[in-house]
């Protein structure tokens, strides 16, 4: 397959970005976007050009590092799916691809398509966590969690973090992130203890760094982990009982 | 051994600083002797972490929790990205509450029999014992174990053992625990305890007055290098089986922290044992960047087989069943299919390199669901593996249902690592390691479930008791300065290296170096070895190494973002530790665990170990850079005893 790629390159987080245009001849069906990227870069480093900075890891749809916008789509253009399961397949033979790092307020770029995402990690640091210390939790067997509960709980912890909500986003709102931690902690027994006041801490800190949620619901065709709507209506609803329960649990 | 005697030096006896009770007892008495630090004092002492994985995060976590200062490096820009979130299957823990015969003796017994008797079995006692709690712990900051309809936790039964002890969250265990791992990593952060310094990547280690004193490192987005000093230092930084190019493992995941620190003193253990998993998704093209692992639970419904005849290149529809070949059913007859790893990895190979390989590059097998799909319906086959056969057909663009899978083996695990004592410090003092980099549970082959197992054992239950105690003493120590010699000669070095990558002026960039390396390693270090090829592939590599520092062509400057001088530095040290996976290979004259040496085999083809002399772990020492034995590494072992699982020779026929 022909592919024309038109990818942004950025210096640095200060310098001006542009895009630039390469051709790939060879690019095959099976291929996903990150080996497009790979493939563009071989290309550029034989011709002695400095490749394109861009993250990926795992590259089997876990770890949540990948992640640019595909033609304007974060990931690329098959819902619920991360950069590395996205295939060259989805694409016409001949067409222009143009890839870009994950566009957000929230995420300033590094480099290339390398972009900041530690915003959602200071969401976490904000209250996403559990105070238990290492040794002292009683039997997890002595603590029922309904099978439902668990399945429940584990629909929301699935998130990888790959923040391709915000920048599904208009808003580039972190809703489904901080919705998904707080519906998962909200379903477990340690976590339930600290409910209100990490809705108070996390909802702070991501109204601190993030947009609002206009219920536009992008977030939700973006996402890899197919963290489900109800994710956004925790926010809300965590943060309202926080309001009216004043306590911390 | 002639020519063994001018790769090695044979060293002394090390002592894994095993208690002399049974193993059982071992870990209880070690707790009892180790020393404490009053609360007060706690955080007077930085402890430096490297990586943020399970082992990482838990111990910085931990030791946070307790009060030390700690200090994290991370090459990733959050810690959940750590390559344990990529486990699948479960978590291991003896805590035997079905009536199914599970105890913790039982789990030791299954961990050192897979190991092949080559891991220490105290450190398996310590891993089963520990490994009880890790489960409430897990749970309890966060990782939503499946449950039963009743509320209890459910298990499976996992990786060929015979009871269910494998704990799990759907297939993406491994991400519900590093992300609860990060998330306590993230709330000592918050708490001021551990400080988070990410896209910082370990160069080197500092030694000082014999003592593990300090990391430098490269921060990636700025290209400063610099260094921090500590009391002590924590590596937690994964397993070297990218050393093969293409693995299972994550593009990241690479073995520079462990071979600097090697470089600077640590001995290295068993670098050659090394898993490869039997049933990956084999290379469809140059450009697939990784092996994707599919479950190993796929070969309970699967048949494995390849064409009959050599080359025989019809789709597999058009193969009658008479000329097809189900090798391992026909080789194994009792086991069949489910043969353990290593003998289903070495057999497929072995049908591979003999022209019988199926695909495109004619590099994999079948494996078909056909009998089981007509035994059992689509709608049972499909609850059983919908997300592995949902991948399969992502990647491949085949659907497993109407094609038979193709699969062949791949690199996934590095049993070998950092040698250390019970205590899990290396024989650097105050450099400890935990999870993958180090070594001790796993032998030569590793049980499916027990690597997440060892990881958040060590982070969580292992090194917050022993780093405390090498500390006690050190009360009063001040950290050592940034301007002592250490520190400047070691910043100095890495200096020089980045610059000398930099400078090389060649034409091949380090990727293609990366390649060649894997491809000697693939031929001649997999599952089956022979002394002449690794004899070949030592020369191979020299050479490779010789043309690196020349022919190397790194774009870029180093004051910036540079991945490209990020791949180079692994490069180089893969080309270095690929040498001493080869002699260490060579060296152990036997056929253990995970490979076969075709000169130490049985007269039907099977592994045959060699108790007598190779009961034992090779701890090498960098080689001497002048003098006697300059240039020859130096392999001294630590003999291993087993009390409580008496030797065995295993048998699947």
């Amino acid at each position: 397959m022909r592919l024309i790629l038109e990818v942004w390159r950025q210096e640095s987080p200060t310098a001006e970005g542009r895009f630039t245009v390469h051709e790939i001849t060879d690019a095959r069906e099976e291929m996903s976007i990150l080996e497009l990227l790979d493939r563009l870069n071989h290309q550029l480093v034989d011709n002695g050009e400095e490749p394109v900075a861009f993250e990926s890891d795992c590259r089997e749809g876990i770890c949540g590092t990948c992640g640019v916008d595909v033609n304007g789509v974060p990931h690329g253009p098959r819902d619920n799916a991360p950069a590395c399961f996205q295939h060259i397949r989805a694409l016409r033979d001949g067409a222009t691809v143009r890839i870009e790092p994950l566009r957000a307020l929230g995420f300033p770029v590094i480099r290339d398509l390398i972009v900041d995402r530690t915003g959602l990690d200071r969401i976490i640091q904000a209250g996403g966590t559990v105070a238990v210390d290492a040794g002292t939790a009683p039997d997890a067997d002595a603590l029922l969690v309904t099978h439902a509960d668990a399945e429940s709980a584990l629909d929301f912890a699935a998130c990888i973090g790959c923040g391709a909500c915000v920048s599904a986003c208009p808003n580039g709102s972190a809703h489904l992130f901080t919705g998904a931690k707080l519906a998962h902690l909200a379903l477990v027994p340690h976590g339930k203890k600290e409910r209100g006041r990490r809705a108070r801490a996390m909802v702070a800190q991501m109204e601190h760094e993030f947009g609002p949620c206009s219920q536009i619901r992008e977030c939700v065709l973006a996402c890899p982990a197919s963290i489900p709507i109800t994710a956004i209506a925790a926010v809300n609803k965590e943060r309202l009982r926080a309001a009216f329960w004043t306590r911390d649990n | 051994m002639e020519d063994l005697d001018s790769l090695r030096t044979i060293g002394s006896a090390i002592d894994g600083r095993v208690p002399d009770d049974h193993p059982a007892d071992a870990w209880e008495d070690r707790k009892l002797s180790y020393r404490l630090v009053n609360p007060a004092n706690r955080r007077k002492f930085t402890i430096i972490v490297v990586g943020t994985g399970l082992a990482g995060a838990g111990a910085a976590a931990a030791l946070g929790e307790l009060g030390y200062t700690v200090e994290v490096f991370s090459f990733h820009d959050v810690p959940r990205r750590a390559h344990s979130v990529a486990a699948q299957g479960g978590i291991n823990s003896p805590r035997a509450r079905a009536v199914d015969n599970d105890s913790v003796d039982r789990f030791v017994k299954d961990t050192i029999k897979g190991g092949d008797f080559r891991g220490r079995e105290a450190d398996a006692y310590r891993l089963g014992q520990e490994g009880i709690r890790v489960i409430d712990h897990m749970q309890a900051i966060g990782a939503p174990f499946a449950r039963e309809y009743g509320g209890e936790l459910a298990t499976r039964s996992f990786g060929g053992v015979q009871v269910s002890r494998t704990y799990y969250t759907r297939g993406q265990t491994g991400q519900q625990l590093q992300i609860a791992a990060a998330h306590a990593l993230s709330r000592q952060v918050a708490a001021g305890n551990c400080r988070l310094h990410s896209r910082q990547e370990m160069l080197d280690l500092i030694v000082a007055d014999g003592r593990a004193q300090g990391v430098v490192v490269r921060d990636m987005v700025s290209g400063k290098v610099r260094a921090m000093t500590a009391h002590a230092v924590i590596l937690a930084t994964g397993g070297y089986g990218n050393i093969f190019y293409k693995s299972t493992l994550a593009r990241m995941s690479n073995a520079t922290a462990i071979w600097r620190a090697h470089r600077r003193g640590a001995y290295f253990a068993n670098p050659c044992f090394v898993q490869i998993h039997p049933t990956a998704l084999p290379l469809m093209s140059q450009w697939q960047s990784k092996k994707i692992l599919m479950s190993e639970s796929l070969r309970n419904d699967g048949r494995i087989w390849a064409p009959a005849r050599a080359g025989d290149d019809r789709a597999p529809a058009d193969i009658p069943e008479a000329e097809r070949d189900y090798f391992l059913e026909r080789r194994y007859p009792a086991f069949g299919n489910l043969v353990p790893r290593d003998v289903a990895s070495r057999n497929i190979r072995e049908r591979i390199e003999a022209g019988y390989g199926v695909g495109p590059l004619r590099n994999a097998v079948y494996l078909d669901f056909a009998d089981s799909i007509a035994r059992l319906g689509r709608a049972v086959i499909r609850e059983r593996y919908s997300n592995l056969f949902d991948m399969y057909q992502d990647q491949s663009g085949e659907d497993p249902f109407e094609v038979p899978m193709r699969i062949a083996p791949s690199v996934h695990f590095s049993m070998g690592g950092l040698w250390s004592d019970f205590n899990q410090m290396t024989s650097v003092p105050g450099l400890f390691v935990g999870g993958e980099c180090g070594w001790g549970y796993h032998g030569a082959n590793r049980l499916g479930a027990n690597s997440l197992l060892s990881g958040c054992v060590d982070g969580w239950f292992t090194l917050p008791y022993s780093v405390p105690s090498y500390l006690a003493p050190l009360l009063g120590t001040p950290l050592l300065p940034l301007s002592d010699p250490a520190v400047t000669t070691a910043v100095h070095d890495v200096e020089s290296r980045l610059s000398a990558m930099l400078s090389a002026g060649g034409t091949r960039p380090p990727d293609s170096f990366a390649a060649e390396l894997g491809e000697i390693l693939d031929k001649h270090a997999s599952v089956t070895r022979n002394p002449e090829g690794l004899r070949l592939a030592i020369a191979q590599i020299r050479a490779l190494r010789e043309e690196f520092w020349t022919g190397v062509k790194v774009v870029g400057s180093g004051d910036r973002l540079n991945q490209e001088l990020e791949l180079a530095g692994r490069v180089a040290d893969y080309l270095e530790l690929g040498e001493l996976l080869c002699i260490d290979a060579l060296d152990r004259e036997e056929s253990a665990g995970a490979h076969l040496r075709t000169d130490h085999a049985t007269s039907d083809g099977e592994a045959m170990r060699d108790d007598e002399r190779w009961t034992m772990a090779s701890a090498w020492e960098a080689a001497p850079s002048s003098g006697v034995g300059a240039g020859k590494p130096i392999r001294h072992f630590e003999p291993l005893t087993f009390v409580a699982v008496p030797l065995e020779q295993r048998n699947y026929k």
